[in-house]
């Protein structure tokens, strides 16, 4: 299927080793919850207001409340070229994306006819992005006290030519002979909540990237306690 | 290995485990899974006996009846108010709750609260749907008329107002500041005296920050003796002003259903 190699990274990292990553909850203060995840240069703020009143009132549920997700890259966050400010179809689809990954995680059964929204802010991206949403919306919403069984925590995973590499950065994302594949992860239960490909591989890279990103969100997970410890270790 | 796996009144994330084995019970925001008892929330882990329960530390206000809170009047209907109350839902005052004054059909009900008016209420009732029914009858229980309102914590509100009211009755006695503590983050202060109302306002911003730390009582009694420079005398005086206007219990509810 591959002709090529590929031998060593751009940047020099291990082939399963993750990008430097920075997290910090709280930085919004106005928010309900609020938390910047930075992997590479690629770099998340969220911050979660509510649950608040849902208007228009026809988008009411009556059984549960629901989550909203607003993904925005900001115009200067690119490689370059500016990004054309405002939603466009990428970013209204992984809004949806991002929170179908994070559903799983939340009871909002207690919020009938509310919303809870989050709203993730793109400063830098340098691919995996919709990763470090993830992985920040979800520390978000544990600040803003809402209820949930577990973090989620996200990587994405891919193959250059032979080799299944853990993290992809854009170099990588945008590699001829890439694949890419954004993994959410429940750490508790190892459930896998957002598992997309962009590419093609066998079945057996498939299984052994996945095993890849279960090892990569292990840490993932522990940077994601950490912060968010940090945040109240003054209350203990 | 089973037992308890962090430490008591140590800050715990969702997903976190924090017993393993059949030793332990799980209480308010946490939840068993195969052996594990997990985290259901972010907070404070408790553990009384073999129960494990967490203390949130952070969300938003949620309606109880029982609650006396402080609410805005944000609309005005054929049959009442609707008000404000700092918590993912707006509450109802209706007509009848509110006074005892006859009230001719389709009278202009502003007369009474008008928009943007800050009010003191009661919570009667709370439904499945959180739809919430509010009361004006009760001690303590009006409108507010100037001061200021500021926003804290509400799971510090407990702390603010101290065991029945000791410690915003401190902070009342020692400033002179008119206080009324909502047990929905909103506290409205009132005083002749602005430089008073900003001591007391930075008391309580004090008392949120500090809430954790032993000897919070003394702490803010120090504080506020150094700011005035008089002597506070701790008594009994200041408890029975706090009866006038906190009210736990209407009808039969206890309020606390948690």
């Amino acid at each position: 299927m591959t002709t090529t190699t590929y031998k060593k990274r751009e940047d020099g990292r291990k082939f399963n080793e993750l990008r430097p990553v920075e997290a910090e909850v709280g930085i919004i203060k106005r928010a309900d919850g609020s938390a910047r995840f930075k992997i590479g240069k690629t770099e998340a703020l969220a911050a979660v207001y509510g649950p608040r009143e849902l208007v228009p009132r026809f988008m009411q549920n009556p059984k549960r409340g629901i989550l909203r997700v607003h993904y925005n890259m900001m115009p200067f966050s690119g490689s370059g070229n500016r990004v054309k400010p405002g939603g466009n179809r990428r970013s209204k689809e992984l809004g949806v994306v991002i929170r179908d990954s994070l559903m799983p995680v939340i009871n909002l059964n207690e919020f009938p006819n509310a919303v809870v929204d989050i709203f993730i802010e793109f400063p830098q991206t340098d691919a995996g992005t919709r990763c470090a949403a993830i992985t920040a919306a979800a520390m978000a919403l544990a600040d803003a006290g809402l209820l949930m069984t577990d973090l989620v925590s996200s990587v994405a995973v891919g193959r250059i030519a032979d080799k299944i590499v853990v993290d992809l950065d854009y170099s990588e994302d945008s590699h001829e002979e890439g694949t890419d594949i954004p993994i959410a992860i429940i750490p508790s239960t190892g459930e896998i909540s957002l598992l997309q490909m962009d590419g093609f591989m066998t079945k057996k890279q498939l299984f052994e990237a996945i095993n890849e990103a279960k090892e990569a969100v292990k840490h993932l997970n522990a940077v994601q306690m950490k912060a968010l410890k940090n945040k109240y270790k003054a209350e203990e | 290995m089973s037992g308890l796996k962090i430490k008591e009144k140590t800050i715990v994330v969702p997903g976190e485990i924090l017993a393993a084995g059949m030793d332990y019970l799980p209480s308010f925001g946490t939840y068993r899974e195969g052996d594990n008892i997990r985290a259901g929330r972010l907070g404070i882990a408790q553990v009384e006996g073999k129960v494990i329960k967490l203390i949130p530390v952070s969300g938003r206000y949620l309606p109880k009846r029982g609650d006396m809170i402080i609410g805005k009047i944000i609309d005005v209907s054929m049959s009442g108010w609707r008000v404000e109350i700092n918590s993912p839902y707006s509450a109802m005052l209706m007509t009848k709750e509110a006074t005892n004054e006859f009230i001719d059909k389709g009278a202009n009900l502003t007369r009474i609260y008008n928009f943007d008016d800050y009010i003191v209420c009661g919570i009667t009732n709370v439904s499945s749907q959180k739809l919430v029914d509010l009361t004006m009858r009760g001690p303590g229980l009006r409108k507010l008329r100037g001061g200021r309102i500021i926003e804290v914590n509400t799971h510090k509100v407990p702390r603010i107002i101290g065991k029945s009211g000791s410690m915003v009755g401190m902070i009342k006695h020692a400033t002179g500041v008119n206080i009324i503590v909502g047990q929905n983050g909103l506290v409205w202060l009132n005083s002749e005296e602005p430089a008073m109302e900003v001591l007391a306002v930075e008391t309580i911003r004090k008392i949120e920050a500090e809430a954790h730390i032993a000897g919070l009582t003394d702490r803010i009694k120090e504080f506020l003796e150094k700011k005035t420079g008089k002597k506070i005398e701790l008594g009994s005086e200041q408890r029975e002003e706090r009866k006038d206007f906190e009210r736990k219990e209407f009808e039969n509810g206890n309020g606390e259903s948690q």
